[in-house]
């Protein structure tokens, strides 16, 4: 059975019908992407499955079970987030340590200072950055410390929303490195939305093209990978990520 | 024949560390071509534009041995000789529509005040702005000429300022990060768009990009910016046989859909290359 399951997902925001009808199923372990321009709603099926947007209709599952509406606080220990822009989700007055001790409290862990300490030594920062502010950190390091306060929880499943689309491809680099190792190292699953193909085709085993709001179509990675696209759309975002040419035009 | 002519052009902003040089000695000379600037964010390439057009913003200082566009000297010049220059021969693309159109204004009404410098009677002036939509494969211009900046999307923005941008017909173009903010498909629609304006009016373009892929498909030569420094200068061809370890390192470090390369080669930044 698969862990996440989205049976006909529907949202709306008034009039606009953001999400039309989106179905998946992501197995334990699995990494899989969701690719689309903006607008085209990826980022809204993350939000509908941590209870940031409303779902009209359709139901999402994990393990089986329909999510409650408010999600229940054991939701958030095994589902996390990781926003877009470094610079947006992190508190620009709380120091890293009051970031990543927060939802300790909240979930009623023991033994926080360990569990901080291993937390920022997982992402490789170390105990330097610990009492440091946001502003005091570059791109990727806020990226990193956005990432240990989703893992602190000790999650099942990291939902990622553009990790690395504000960040320079160096930093990106090494934020994508960072994720593949914890994904082998825990088991975790991961769904990751991004407008870069070649960012999925790297992170995810399988992958989704969506367009206003519909999914255009599911294929895996060596599918991908050998341009075996069976709609029109999937072949043109391929052909623009492979740069500009004027033969192709 | 050259165009641009920069040398040694050092831009400094005062800091509570003392001056701080954002871009050091950058060099080059730009004929009737396409250039591309790439670099991280914070190595400089977006002030060097900037300080091309005499833009860099107080209390930062531009500074050069020579900096001239067409014989004219920039170093020096009045008021009245930039507003003469910018926007008639050179002008800018700015990254994101939303932040530099007049979200107050129609587009048509910021098209036509751009065409004043070439057509007199407010007729031609419109006339010129719907001929220059066209031109940027806007479909329903008179659509577009009528509605505000909020009104559009993010392409169709950056299309609508590119219009405003080249109806003077300038020689050159400085278009920094014009396609970040849009979708790929709609990306290369607006390279092309840019394209077609280098091939068939002659123009010269400075195009700056974060992006190494994108920059040498598109572009004739390259520049590559780190720290505030050229570090390296090469054709777009002749990417693969880049010498630079940090051209190099960020050609590497990009995942590639066909390729597998896990984990991801990353940047071993070295103190020197800042020197």
């Amino acid at each position: 059975m698969a862990l996440i399951e989205i049976e006909d997902l529907h949202v709306r925001f008034g009039p606009v019908h953001a999400v039309r009808g989106i179905s998946l199923a992501v197995d334990k372990g699995e990494a899989f992407g969701i690719v689309g321009e903006s607008g085209s709603g990826k980022s809204t099926v993350l939000r509908a499955i941590c209870g940031l947007a409303p779902t009209s209709q359709g139901s999402i599952r994990i393990e089986g079970k329909v999510l409650t509406k408010p999600r229940r606080p054991e939701f958030y220990r095994t589902t996390q987030m990781v926003f877009q822009d470094p610079y947006a989700s992190l508190h620009p007055r709380h120091t890293v340590d009051r970031v990543l001790s927060e939802p300790l409290a909240i979930h009623g862990f023991d033994d926080r200072e360990a569990r901080v300490e291993k937390a920022l030594d997982d992402v490789g920062l170390g105990q330097g950055f610990r009492f440091r502010f946001p502003h005091q950190l570059s791109g990727g390091q806020r990226q990193r410390v956005a990432v240990a306060r989703a893992l602190i929880l000790e999650p099942e499943v990291l939902l990622l929303d553009e990790p690395t689309s504000a960040l320079d491809a160096s930093i990106q680099a090494e934020v994508l490195n960072l994720l593949d190792r914890l994904r082998t190292e825990r088991g975790l699953t991961y769904i990751l939305v991004s407008h870069d193909l070649a960012v999925v085709a790297h992170m995810c085993e399988r992958l989704m093209v969506m367009q206003h709001g519909q999914a255009v179509e599911e294929l895996s990675r060596a599918a991908l990978q050998a341009h075996h696209a069976a709609q029109d759309y999937t072949r043109a975002l391929l052909a623009a990520s492979e740069g500009f040419s004027r033969a192709a035009l | 024949m050259t165009l641009l002519d920069v040398q040694n052009l050092t831009v400094t902003f005062p800091s509570r560390q003392g001056p701080q040089q954002v871009v050091r000695n950058v060099s080059f000379m730009l004929g009737r071509e396409r250039l591309g600037i790439v670099g991280e964010s914070g190595s400089g390439k977006s002030q060097t534009g900037r300080a091309i057009l005499g833009l860099t913003p107080a209390p930062g200082r531009a500074t050069a041995d020579t900096l001239a566009f067409d014989g004219i000297d920039l170093r020096g010049a009045s008021a009245k000789q930039w507003r003469a220059l910018r926007g008639a021969r050179m002008s800018m693309v700015m990254q994101d529509p939303k932040f530099s159109l007049n979200p107050v204004m129609t587009i048509g009404r910021q098209l036509a005040e751009a065409a004043r410098r070439v057509a007199s009677s407010r007729a031609e002036q419109r006339e010129r702005a719907v001929a220059m939509l066209e031109a940027v494969q806007i479909r329903d211009p008179a659509r577009v000429m009528a509605a505000y900046p909020h009104e559009l999307s993010g392409g169709m923005g950056q299309r609508a300022m590119i219009a405003m941008m080249l109806i003077t017909e300038p020689d050159l173009l400085i278009a920094d990060e014009p396609t970040s903010a849009l979708d790929v498909t709609v990306q290369i629609e607006v390279l092309r768009i840019l394209d077609d304006l280098v091939t068939t009016r002659g123009m010269g373009l400075i195009f700056i990009s974060h992006d190494l892929r994108l920059v040498s498909s598109f572009c004739d030569r390259v520049l590559v910016m780190y720290a505030g420094r050229v570090v390296e200068e090469l054709r777009a061809t002749e990417l693969q046989q880049a010498q630079h370890p940090y051209t190099r390192g960020l050609m590497g470090c990009l995942p590639r859909i066909d390729g597998n390369t896990r984990p991801l080669a990353t940047l071993q930044r070295d103190e020197a290359w800042a020197l």
